[in-house]
């Protein structure tokens, strides 16, 4: 009894907490009996050799990969200690506190001020105040870096910025409705090296606001960028640790081959 | 050692000759276009006027004007559109935003694109058994147009799902990661900027329907009448059916009669078609992603 309560205690602590999570997709196992914890309010990266269910992972926690009726997914996920595959869950409601950013930048077809707007606007009842909106639009832009460069022009469309400025305002885009997680699935592979550079810094700003779980295949941006390191392969996780002592002493054969790029 | 060596001429040669028989056969093609559109012209704009545009015919059609045909056209395409469009455009965003991507959304797929191969006339019987007679419309502008939408109602949805289609992707999964639904990110995304190639494309093929007689003419077109039509349970006069009565069923016609008919008919499509150009490339230069 003792233990189940400290057991939810620190349950409590984890951001994502995922207890046997497997998913096919058909008849193809994507991933295998995944158990991990993810803490609270820091960085935490994922590595892995290409096709070892990085993505999948992610696209697991906000219940997008369910669009796909051919996806098949058992075991439990818990996001801030909640079950998001409990029947009373409604999915938009997991998405908005589990942000996603991708790959290639995709700024919507509108202004700047509209990207932020709209995951505001989708998950608010009635019509916001102008000033109420300027605020919304200000804070996000502030907290992504961003507010300077492009508070004069924030009528423009937000397909017109630099990629690097795009990136950031897909991460501010996320910020209006409140997060309690970010994923990023190499937020930083389109960029170029001091695009990337930009966009580290940022996710050192936005570190204990929210829990930020990204996708890297760049293992020195691993290394510099996150608290702790999950190194995932073909389906599984291998290993889980503090990021500096991954890299230093690995604990599997795998992990120090894949870190000293003799694979993937 | 740059010199041109004898490769060079032989590919160079083959090249313009390929250049010059290419060009010739889009000459023999545009040769036609411009003989019937200069033979209408020619024959046809001596009777233009302010009279035979908008004054009722008389003397057995053989004098006065085309009024009557050239306000039923415009209606026929106006109540057509009004019937076709909201319906076509409904079915081609459940067909590509909401359907699942299984074999029977395909099946239905298929069949729009050959149901726009099925004749018109097919489409005039179909029209008459089912507005005409079944629904008890009698012969009406409601059941020729109703008979012009059913006919144009396949390119509409393929136009529709086109546009739709041709907004790519990302932005709906932008939407859909954000906890946006469906009709959100359709209603505040997809629809936007897909509008322009809906608008274009539908007016595009609807326009094309002015020059259909087959549809009409059992359904709600006559050869003549005294009086303009009053409301839409009213018969009506078409460009289209005059044409092919002035040409072939009137005795003592005079001959630049029908060439005026076809060239008001060629100009009235012509208009529309230039009027969802325009549009096309106003709205073009404004949208960019
Ligand atoms: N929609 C899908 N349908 C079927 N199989 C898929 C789908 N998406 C991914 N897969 C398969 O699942 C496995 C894991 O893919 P995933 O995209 O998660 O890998 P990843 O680790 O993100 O790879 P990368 O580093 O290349 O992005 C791969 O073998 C892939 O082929
Ligand atoms: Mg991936």
């Amino acid at each position: 009894m003792l233990a189940t309560k400290q057991q939810q205690a620190d349950n409590k602590m984890m951001a994502i907490s995922t207890t046997d999570l497997s998913l096919w997709y058909g008849t193809f196992q994507a991933l295998f009996d995944i158990k991990l914890d993810i803490k609270q309010g820091i960085i935490t990266s994922m590595i892995g050799p290409s096709g070892c269910g990085k993505s999948t992972f992610l696209r697991t926690m906000n219940r997008i990969n369910e669009r796909l009726d051919y996806v098949r997914i058992s075991g439990k996920v818990d996001v801030m200690g909640q079950n998001i595959f409990a029947p009373e869950v409604e999915i938009l409601q997991v998405r908005k506190q589990v942000g996603m950013v991708f790959q290639r930048p995709n700024p919507l077809p509108i202004s700047i001020r509209d990207n932020i707007l709209f995951g505001h606007n989708i998950h608010s009842a009635g019509k916001t105040g102008k000033s109420e909106e300027g605020e919304i639009v200000e804070s996000a832009l502030q907290q992504v870096l961003l507010w300077d460069k492009v508070k004069d022009r924030l009528d423009h469309k937000a397909t017109a910025l630099s990629l690097e400025e795009q990136q950031k305002l897909c991460i501010a885009r996320l910020l209006p409705v409140k997060p309690s997680v970010l994923l990023m699935d190499e937020p930083c592979s389109a960029l170029d090296p001091k695009g990337t550079e930009a966009v580290e810094e940022l996710l050192w700003d936005l570190r204990g606001k929210y829990t930020i779980l990204i996708v890297t295949h760049n293992m020195a941006q691993a290394r510099r960028a996150s608290e702790e390191c999950i190194f995932m392969l073909m389906g599984k996780v291998i290993e889980h640790r503090e990021t500096g002592e991954m890299f230093l002493t690995p604990q599997h054969q795998e992990t120090a081959d894949y870190i000293e790029g003799r694979y993937g | 050692m740059f010199e041109a060596t004898r490769i060079n001429h032989k590919n160079l040669s083959r090249q313009n000759m390929f250049r010059l028989l290419l060009g010739g056969m889009t000459a023999l093609l545009i040769l036609p276009v411009i003989l019937v559109l200069g033979t209408l012209i020619y024959k046809g704009a001596p009777v233009i006027s302010f009279e035979f545009l908008f004054a009722n015919p008389t003397n057995g059609m053989t004098a006065g004007g085309i009024f009557p045909a050239l306000l039923g056209t415009i209606l026929l395409v106006i109540v057509a559109l009004l019937a076709s469009v909201p319906l076509g455009v409904a079915a081609a965003i459940y067909l590509s935003e909401y359907a699942p991507d299984n074999w029977f959304t395909r099946a239905i797929n298929i069949a729009i694109i050959n149901l726009a191969g099925v004749p018109s006339i097919v489409h005039a019987l179909f029209g008459l058994g089912a507005f005409v007679i079944f629904f008890r419309f009698g012969t009406s502008i409601l059941a020729a147009s109703l008979t012009l939408a059913i006919m144009t109602l396949p390119v509409v949805i393929v136009a529709t799902r086109e546009s739709l289609q041709a907004v790519p992707m990302a932005f709906r999964e932008a939407c859909w990661n954000m906890g946006a639904t469906r009709w959100q990110t359709i209603r505040r995304i997809v629809l936007p900027n897909a509008v322009t190639g809906i608008l274009t494309g539908v007016i595009l093929e609807v326009s094309r329907t002015a020059g259909e007689t087959a549809p009409i003419m059992f359904t709600g077109a006559v050869f003549f009448l005294p009086f303009l039509p009053q409301g839409v349970f009213d018969q009506t006069m078409a460009l289209s059916l005059h044409l092919f009565v002035v040409s072939t069923q009137v005795p003592e016609m005079p001959e630049a009669v029908p060439y005026g008919v076809a060239l008001v008919l060629i100009a009235l499509v012509l208009l529309m078609n230039s009027v969802s150009i325009a549009l096309r490339m106003y709205l073009r230069g404004k949208k960019k992603w």
